[in-house]
């Protein structure tokens, strides 16, 4: 089944669609241009926002319900935003509003959260102003019509992301990490302004509509380029291979920025982006698809591999949340029946990646900011509520049976599978390491014994973050099988991204999902081990060579450094000396040379008027009467 | 109504009278309020300016010096009133912001106010000219009072700075003088009249000279690389306010004259220079944000990220295509806007360390989270974030630039990647990390400063969403250019074939 026409705007809440991306917004704007008077009430009113902005996504969704399938995509223009080049104007239909409902939906529970998380900084109002800004930004990307209305949420992530890495700016850590995030990402961004020119010149348009309507007469080279430089731009936002350095130095950021922008939401703009476009740009085969199952899977594998290493919970994490993104991109890869993979996975990741994001900060915040898991070791009992929920989310993580992840990344594992076998059986060992790397930090953390710093009291936290970690844990546990039983989701996305005219039956627990299961029984069974059974030192050895490897983000960044950071200083210096000594110099040299003498040139420097005015027509009577001689010649 | 003479008028017998003034405060003051009035003169001006009607509006034409066919003639179209509209908003932004900048100078602060309005006539008459002639009178008499706003009232190196200007500018100009007369001896209407001039050069040989002597000394005035060497010393010697009024305006006239000049009146030569030009501004792009990157001084490295703006600006003129063209327009308007605030909102970071030095700074955001704030916004804009302006201008030169040029356009937008380097790690080490011992105590903006922010943020941020009101005016006008030079952008292939 072909993705559906685009109607036109029915009225009601879809007529009023962009109070979602206005009250975030508006928020924003009074938090951050209000100052130190609304320190009192900010937090609330950032809180009130986004929960405004989460019931007119769920009327919308109500609405677009009451629709015949067929009739669910329907477009709301707006204004005129640049002349006989783009309007603004949102795309609601079940993709979009899917993404709106996790945005809303997940982005109230974490702003909830960091009342009781941020309850003792001083710039609180700060934080849900930028907060605030990024559920807007994020709201006007997925939401948006067209490409260049899409690049301006695009980009707005970028910028909450930026802000929100170096909230706090006085480490310089965080800000240099804040500043790496926002470079690597517009080298993604670079690529995606590229592909909207091509996509422009190609199709005469940038609104989603008429893009994909005519894509179909471009040539087969036109198609793939668009689809390798939106990749790139994916690969930028969602952290994929080879533009993901920044993600694990993100997490300097406080916690519950990296459980809402770094882990359920803006990092999955990258596959957003590829589904949106997947029709037109990505349909499952070709070149830009199958570059599109590669990334996802050495990502995968890369994620899964850094995550074993780190000891940091909130970089182990980070690791992981790489990893299940590249599992969204290769589904991604895999057309239609991959996307619905694909988003169903990023929801259920939403939830239970927040879930396990804001059980580490729970943690954090009862071991005095500690973010070593070797320095934990038996907290179960002291925060109970921490504690089940953190397991309810790593139970869906690993795929545990009838738990989300197991029927969304099973699906992912199996679709690849059928497509092609190596992928399938590289995304099950990812899978093996997934239950070894998450196994490792349930016990390091919850089990063991006790290695705590002197003078840490560690206590469940208030109920003002408890309850968003237990509505965030039922998600965790069953959202996986509303949205794949019966293929519910598949058929809702239908309309807005396409099905396979035959859906694929779910079996449960069929070979390869057995074999899976096996692998990450092994995962885990081993983490037990090591990690379980076995005490966990409180100094980290040395550890092997590949440990080592890992540890290092497999070497990422030293990468970086090598082929881009130190040429390009070599680069800066030259220029700035060559322009300094070179250009200008030969300037000066050339002028000081026609002036005939460092005296004249001083006589001149006097600049009175007079001067000034002579030689004007000095020169200009000499040059006419050349200009004569020449054109008399 | 003679709005534009109105316009001039204002803005000289203001000078006059400021110059008058025995107080200082008083000086300030009634600059201000000339500046004031000027500016809501020129918003009812465009109010009424009909984007559909004539080209050029507001038109008044006398006899100048009639054995030579020199007239006093201004009208505007619509590049030429949004970059009036320009001025006249940043002038009084300007002198608000340069309150006390003038009490260190080697002349009176009310010299320096006076200066101020002189420099507002004449920018306003360079754009409003509509002949060649006049424009030129403009062009070079708009040298002197910033000659001496930056060599009176600059920092320790502004005579050299001043002269170094003067010196280029000067040879600019008179290879544009040689150019202006060989245009009216040749074209043998016995007018400067632009309009009458449009088409009057047929032969391409001529046309090429003729280019050349006005593409020279805009390439110069824009600056365009490697022309560019005046700038960054211009632009850190000069007082903050001047050289807002120097890199936000006065090198406007460069690309605006390109567009203005010599497209229309020399198409074949553009076209034939197109190469070279796009060539020099795709470097001027990428070489100009590697430079700024390595830059040790805000005002320097703020120069030269203008470097690197301009570069876009000249690649969108030279690309002849309608989004190309509209977009430098509109570049040229959102970069004045831009650049000013990042310069003002420095000068005032300056003002209260006494040093331009970035290594003098660190961790300021904790101490004057407001300036913090608002010099990021500026940043920002700097780097053309989409929802401020400068996003819609950039995009809309790189879409119109690809359209014909792809592989230029391709290695200019590497110059959005550079931008982020160069604005962010500035910031970082100004504003962020632990405070410095030198900016502990620092004073956050006052009210007065905030008033120069203000408006030109709030105008940053709405022109980012709605572009609209100013691209109906400029897309018109670029229209008519472009059809003088009758270069039109190829319909998109697949269009073609939906047909």
């Amino acid at each position: 089944m072909e993705p559906a026409e685009i109607l036109s705007n029915p009225g009601g809440v879809i007529g009023v669609g962009w109070l979602m991306i206005a009250l975030p917004l508006l928020g924003a704007a009074v938090l951050l241009l209000g100052g130190r008077r609304t320190n009192k009430f900010g937090h609330y009113f950032g809180v009130l926002m986004v929960l405004a902005s989460f019931v007119v996504a769920v009327l919308a969704f109500v609405q677009i319900l009451g629709f015949a399938p067929g009739e669910r995509r329907r477009g709301v223009s707006l204004y005129e935003f640049i002349p006989g080049v783009a309007d603004m104007g949102l795309l609601i239909d079940p993709l979009s509003i899917s993404f709106a409902l996790l945005i809303t939906g997940v982005g109230a529970l974490i702003h909830i959260y960091s009342i009781g998380y941020m309850s003792h900084d001083l710039d609180r109002r700060r934080f849900f102003g930028y907060l605030n800004l990024f559920v807007a930004a994020m709201l006007l990307l997925v939401l948006a019509d067209n490409y260049v209305a899409l690049f301006v949420g695009w980009e707005g992530v970028g910028l909450a992301s930026y802000l929100l890495i170096g909230f706090w700016q006085f480490k310089p850590t965080a800000a240099t990490a804040a500043k790496k995030a926002f470079v690597v990402n517009r080298v993604g961004d670079f690529g995606l302004l590229i592909a909207i020119f091509i996509i422009f010149t190609s199709f005469g348009s940038v609104a989603f509509g008429e893009v994909f309507a005519k894509a179909g007469g471009a040539s087969e080279g036109t198609l793939t380029a668009i689809g390798l430089l939106l990749l790139l731009g994916a690969c930028g936002k969602s952290a994929q291979l080879p533009l993901q350095s920044w993600l694990l130095d993100a997490m300097e950021g406080p916690t519950p920025v990296s459980a809402l922008i770094h882990a359920a939401t803006m990092v999955t703009a990258g596959v957003y982006l590829v589904v949106r476009s997947g029709a037109a740009f990505f349909p499952g085969d070709g070149t830009a698809s199958l570059v599109v199952t590669i990334v996802g899977v050495a990502t995968l594998l890369a994620g899964a591999i850094i995550g074993t290493a780190k000891d940091d919970i909130k970089k182990a994490l980070a690791g992981s949340t790489m990893s299940q993104i590249g599992y969204m991109m290769l589904a991604a890869g895999l057309g239609p029946v991959g996307y619905a993979f694909a988003i169903a996975h990023l929801i259920t990741h939403g939830f239970f990646k927040a879930n396990l994001f804001l059980g580490a900060g729970s943690v954090m915040h009862g071991m005095n900011d500690q973010v070593d898991m070797r320095k934990y070791g038996g907290l179960r009992t002291f925060m109970p509520i921490t504690f089940y929920t953190f397991v309810i989310g790593y139970l869906a993580i690993i795929g545990f049976p009838l738990l989300s992840g197991y029927f969304t990344k099973d699906g992912i594992i199996e679709t690849a599978m059928e497509h092609n076998a190596i992928l399938g059986w590289l995304a099950v060992v990812g899978a093996g390491i997934t239950g070894f790397y998450m196994s490792r930090v349930v016990f390091m953390t919850f089990f063991g014994e006790r290695r705590w710093d002197e003078g840490v009291k560690p206590h469940e936290s208030p109920a003002v973050m408890t309850w968003p970690l237990i509505l965030l844990a039922i998600g965790s546990a069953g959202l996986g099988a509303f949205l794949i039983m019966g293929n519910r989701f598949m058929i809702f996305l239908g309309p807005a991204v396409g099905r396979p005219d035959e859906l694929p039956a779910f079996h449960a627990f069929a070979p390869v999902g057995l074999a899976t299961l096996a692998l990450v029984a092994v995962g885990a069974g081993y983490a037990w081990l090591k990690y379980g059974r076995q005490q966990v030192p409180v100094l980290a050895p040395r550890g092997s060579f590949l440990t080592t490897f890992a540890r290092r983000d497999l070497y990422g960044d030293a990468l970086n450094e090598a082929l881009f950071m130190r040429p390009g200083q070599w680069l800066t210096r030259l220029a700035v000396w060559f322009d300094n000594r070179g250009v200008d110099g030969l300037v000066n040299g050339l002028a000081a040379t026609i002036g005939g003498s460092s005296g004249r040139l001083r006589r001149i420097q006097t600049g009175y008027v007079r001067s000034y005015a002579l030689s004007i027509f000095v020169g200009a009577a000499i040059l006419a009467g050349a200009w004569f001689v020449v054109g008399t010649l | 109504m003679p709005w534009l003479s109105i316009l001039m008028g204002v803005s000289a017998l203001g000078a006059l009278g400021v110059a008058f003034v025995k107080n200082d405060k008083l000086a300030k003051q009634a600059t201000l309020a000339v500046s004031l009035v000027v500016m809501v003169l020129t918003i009812v001006m465009t109010v009424q300016f009909s984007p559909n009607g004539d080209r050029f509006q507001f038109a008044e034409t006398y006899d100048w010096i009639p054995a030579f066919g020199v007239h006093y003639a201004v009208a505007v179209d619509g590049v030429a009133l949004v970059l009036i509209l320009l001025s006249a908003i940043l002038v009084p932004i300007v002198v608000l912001a340069s309150w006390h900048d003038a009490e260190a100078g080697k002349r009176s602060v009310r010299t320096y106010f006076s200066l101020l309005l002189v420099l507002e006539a004449m920018m306003i008459g360079v754009f409003a000219a509509t002949d060649v002639f006049l424009f030129y009178v403009f062009f070079e008499a708009m040298l002197i009072p910033m000659y001496f706003m930056i060599g009176s009232y600059g920092g320790a190196q502004r005579s050299y700075a001043a002269v170094k200007f003067l010196l280029y500018s000067l040879f600019g100009g008179l290879l544009m003088l040689v150019a202006v007369i060989a245009l009216y001896v040749i074209a043998g209407k016995g007018t400067f009249l632009f309009p009458e001039l449009i088409g009057a050069i047929t032969d391409p040989t001529t046309q090429k000279w003729l280019f050349l002597g006005f593409f020279i000394a805009f390439a110069i005035k824009a600056p365009l690389w490697p022309f560019h060497t005046w700038l960054p010393d211009a632009a850190a010697q000069a007082p903050a306010g001047a050289a807002v009024l120097l890199v936000g305006v006065l090198d406007k006239v460069g690309t605006y004259g390109m567009l203005r000049f010599c497209l229309e009146l020399f198409p074949e030569a553009s076209k034939w220079a197109t190469p070279v030009v796009i060539a020099l501004a795709v470097i001027g792009i990428v070489y100009g944000a590697i430079v700024a990157i390595g830059q040790t001084d805000i005002k320097r490295l703020i120069a030269y990220t203008s470097i690197s703006h301009f570069g876009f600006i000249a690649m969108g003129v030279f690309a002849m295509t309608q989004n190309g063209a509209a977009g430098s327009a509109l570049y040229m308007v959102n970069h004045g806007f831009a650049t000013g605030a990042l310069f003002l909102i420095a000068g005032f970071l300056i003002y209260r360390r006494g040093s331009a030095f970035i290594s003098d700074y660190g961790g300021v955001q904790k101490v004057a989270p407001i300036l913090a704030g608002t010099f990021l916004v500026a940043g920002l804009s700097g780097l053309s974030l989409p929802g401020l302006s400068p996003f819609v201008s950039e995009f809309m030169v790189l879409l119109g630039t690809y359209e014909v040029y792809a592989v230029p356009a391709i290695i200019g937008a590497t110059g959005v990647v550079l931008a982020a380097i160069y604005i962010l790690w500035m910031y970082q080490r100004t504003m962020n990390g632990p405070t410095a011992e030198s900016v502990q105590g620092m004073a956050d903006l006052n009210s007065r400063e905030r008033w120069v922010v203000g408006p030109l943020i709030a105008l940053i941020i709405v022109l980012g969403f709605f572009p609209k009101p100013l691209l109906d005016v400029i897309n018109p006008s670029v229209k008519e250019t472009i059809h003088n030079v009758s270069v039109t952008a190829p319909a998109s292939a697949v269009a073609k074939e939906g047909q």
